[in-house]
């Protein structure tokens, strides 16, 4: 009988911890994107001008419209990259079973804004992980950090994000 | 009413930014983040994920809702320049989640005049469900 301890992490992860895996990049950004995510997150209020009224934008410190910081550009691709997400992270147990995944927060630090036209490019990496035993059983927690750079190579965000599996 | 930095002191709250939150909600979030994963659609999945109550929504939409509160208190003139927070407990189905804030810091960084506040976003019965912090620029 096997008295190994219980660990959802491979040795894939160990290989890729700290290495920043291979770039993609999103769609470029149209005002309608930006608009039906404020509408969105802001429902059922009106979203603010800033996000759709492009005459009203071009008053403000923007000289234009932006997103909200928290838009996602790589919503809808038309196709999928293969091996996205943690590198090396098994979707199933050690006993075989499906692992389940949640999102356990994030920090994210913004530069510029993004805009209608934008094109934003993304790499990330494995940072670091731990288990512990939880109210849903062993757990795995796992912290990627994922970097976007709009078309002029300026910063738009870093975000530092936690993954959980069990 | 816009805000500039000198108007702000430590100890100020963040007006508070409300949403009940159900599948209404988490629709429209879904379909503009593309994030159609079963346990924020289907009670039996939501279940199956542990959660007896049935399906319960998005991190990333209280994230949404940080972002939103920030930027309605600092206007367009305003820059949200970090948000960080951890998801502690569930959004179940018609919670009234409420943003509420507080400012901790106020400082003057690569030539920006920057505030940090705690920020949690809270549920109807004053449950803390997303601790974390943020940070904006003001003119």
């Amino acid at each position: 009988m096997s008295s190994d301890p219980v660990t959802y992490v491979t040795d894939e992860m160990r290989a890729a911890q700290g290495r920043w895996g291979q770039s993609r990049t999103a769609p470029p950004i149209t005002a309608t994107d930006i608009r039906r995510w404020a509408m969105a997150t802001y429902y059922p209020q009106q979203p603010p001008r800033i996000y759709w009224d492009s005459e009203y934008a071009a008053t403000t410190q923007w000289g234009g419209i932006v997103a909200p910081p928290d838009f996602n550009p790589f919503a809808w691709p038309v196709e999928r990259p293969r091996g996205g997400g943690t590198p090396g992270l098994s979707g199933r147990r050690p006993d075989g079973k499906p692992l389940t995944g949640m999102n356990g927060g994030q920090t994210d630090t913004y530069g510029v804004p993004m805009r209608p036209g934008d094109v934003i490019g993304a790499r990330s990496r494995l940072v670091d992980w731990w288990e512990r035993e939880g109210r849903l059983g062993h757990t795995l927690y796992v912290r990627n950090e994922i970097e976007w750079r709009n078309q002029d190579d300026e910063l738009v965000r870093t975000r530092f994000s936690i993954g959980i599996r069990y | 009413m816009a805000i500039d930095f000198d108007s702000v002191d430590v100890g100020d709250k963040l007006p508070e930014w409300s949403r009940r939150t159900g599948f209404a909600e988490w629709n429209r979030y879904a379909a503009v983040n593309e994030e159609f994963v079963p346990f924020h659609m289907d009670d039996e999945a939501g279940r199956r994920a542990g959660n007896e109550e049935g399906a319960f929504g998005m991190g990333n939409l209280r994230y949404a809702y940080i972002v939103n509160a920030l930027h309605d208190w600092i206007g367009d003139e305003g820059i949200v320049r970090e948000v960080g927070c951890q998801y502690r407990a569930i959004n179940q189905k018609n919670d009234v989640l409420t943003v509420v804030g507080e400012v901790t810091e106020k400082s003057c960084v690569d030539g920006e005049n920057r505030l940090r506040l705690d920020i949690n976003v809270v549920n109807q019965d004053g449950g803390a469900t997303c601790p974390g912090h943020a940070v904006v620029v003001l003119p």
